[in-house]
């Protein structure tokens, strides 16, 4: 069973309709007894980072995504939802993240350090290449296409934590991050058509590999 | 390196598809659900909902549309028309569209960009934009209503101002060139483009492959949009993707 957490930010029901498309159980709660029930946990997001961490840090679900992760808890972050698992965020302003991964969310120039201008946000399907073919997402799947849409950016100097990116502008976008049980992606895995839908069946594969376990 | 996308556009008139030419003569082009599932198989990479009912009865159905659509589909979609308040905006997202587009209601208040751009995010807002060539002004001018009511906004302008406020991205509709199949309109789509650093969908006049390559390399458009050439199965996104393909177009 996968525990969706509802925490008012963002889009749920793309990532409801794709785990109903591959057959998986889920709640969507923002109940921290009935979370806790779950063997796995995925934070979706859109919006902004501080009005995210606000709603995570008042209904007290920043503390409780923090115990479970400890634990080992599979976590999948998505989207926003992955820049909150980073230590902070420049988004208007400077925020504190939940901070299971190293790193810190800063915003696109727009520039590259030759001068050449590109478009923010960053929206479109994306060419994802692999660093860690053995990573849990990426298990059986082949590099390919994903669709974005951030204006923000992970920057980790801790390169263990980028398992698969994409280039933009002059950027090396982490696009799926993790560190054992925790892990995101950076874009939308549920509108990435097979590519995307075969990283969430594997998160779901990952999570039940860990509850039998 | 970001792909160019090729996106079907689905006028939505209480629950079934219609396109016109110009803005007038609608004809009857389906059932949007299946559209959007054919679509989505042919390789579409992105969708495009325009509601064009007049009645809260065809809005509600379009709510539920939107539900189906999302439920079927893991490509992204935006839904426009009717988009007058940030509830407007909640209602379209809760039910499964993964953007809001804004036309008229942006242009007699632009502060609804703000507010849904705060609100949801600057991906989030697309704001739409009806441009006609005026002589007198020498530079393309703005319409709201479906094209019915020009404006005192030059295009580029409002582009700017609509960015400034938070759109995430322009869909730009040539009224000279809707439903013509003549191409787009290239000197309207780069003046746009070349105005704002958001993405630009080109719109209006797409009749072939070639005038989508001429929309991404002349227009400098990110995506290119088209209704009637692929409801009439006139040509196909495979087509139009495997041609691109071999003119060395970035394409998924």
């Amino acid at each position: 069973m996968i525990g969706i957490i509802d925490y008012g930010m963002g889009n749920l029901h793309s990532v409801k309709s794709a785990l109903s498309r591959i057959g998986e159980e889920f709640v969507l709660s923002s109940d921290k007894t009935e979370l806790e029930k779950c063997d796995g946990l995925l934070l979706p997001g859109v919006g902004a980072f501080k009005d995210a961490m606000d709603q995570l840090n008042s209904s007290g679900l920043a503390e409780f995504v923090k115990d479970e992760a400890a634990k080992g808890k599979p976590l999948l972050g998505i989207c926003l939802g992955m820049q909150l698992l980073f230590e902070e965020s420049e988004e208007h302003g400077n925020f504190q993240g939940l901070g299971l991964l190293p790193g810190r969310v800063t915003r696109f120039t727009g520039k590259t350090a030759g001068g050449v201008t590109y478009k923010v946000p960053h929206m479109g399907w994306n060419h994802l290449a692999f660093h860690q073919r053995e990573h849990d997402l990426l298990d059986g799947l082949q590099e390919g296409f994903v669709y974005f849409v951030h204006s923000y950016v992970v920057n980790t100097a801790e390169q263990d934590v980028i398992a698969a990116s994409a280039q933009y502008g002059d950027v090396e976008v982490p696009a799926v991050v993790g560190r054992g049980n925790v892990m995101g992606t950076q874009f939308h895995p549920e509108k990435s058509s097979q590519l995307g839908m075969g990283m969430l069946k594997n998160f779901c594969t990952f999570v039940k590999e860990r509850s039998y376990a | 390196m970001l792909t160019k996308r090729i996106i079907p556009c689905l006028d939505v008139k209480d629950g079934r598809v219609v396109k016109g030419v110009q803005f007038v003569n609608l004809i009857d082009a389906g059932d949007p659900v299946e559209l959007a599932r054919f679509y989505d198989e042919q390789g579409a990479d992105e969708l495009v909902f325009l509601d064009i009912s007049a009645s809260h009865e065809g809005r509600e159905t379009m709510t539920e549309v939107v539900e189906r659509v999302a439920s079927e589909l893991a490509i992204p979609f935006t839904v426009g028309g009717g988009i007058n308040t940030l509830d407007d905006m909640k209602r379209v997202l809760r039910a499964g569209a993964d953007k809001v587009s804004v036309n008229t209601a942006a242009l007699l208040r632009p502060e609804l960009i703000t507010e849904g751009s705060q609100f949801f995010g600057a991906q989030c807002i697309v704001v739409a934009i009806d441009a006609k060539y005026d002589e007198e002004l020498g530079s393309w001018r703005v319409y709201t209503h479906g094209g019915r009511k020009s404006t005192e906004w030059e295009v580029t302008d409002w582009a700017r101002e609509a960015v400034l406020r938070g759109a995430g991205e322009i869909l730009l509709t040539s009224m000279d060139k809707d439903g013509e199949k003549s191409g787009f309109n290239l000197k309207l789509t780069r003046a746009v483009s070349e105005a704002v650093p958001v993405p630009v969908i080109a719109s209006g006049g797409a009749g072939n492959a070639d005038h989508f390559y001429d929309a991404f390399s002349e227009g400098l458009a990110d995506a290119g949009l088209a209704a009637s050439i692929f409801h009439y199965k006139e040509t196909s996104i495979a087509e139009v993707k495997a041609a691109l393909a071999e003119r060395g177009v970035a394409i998924r």
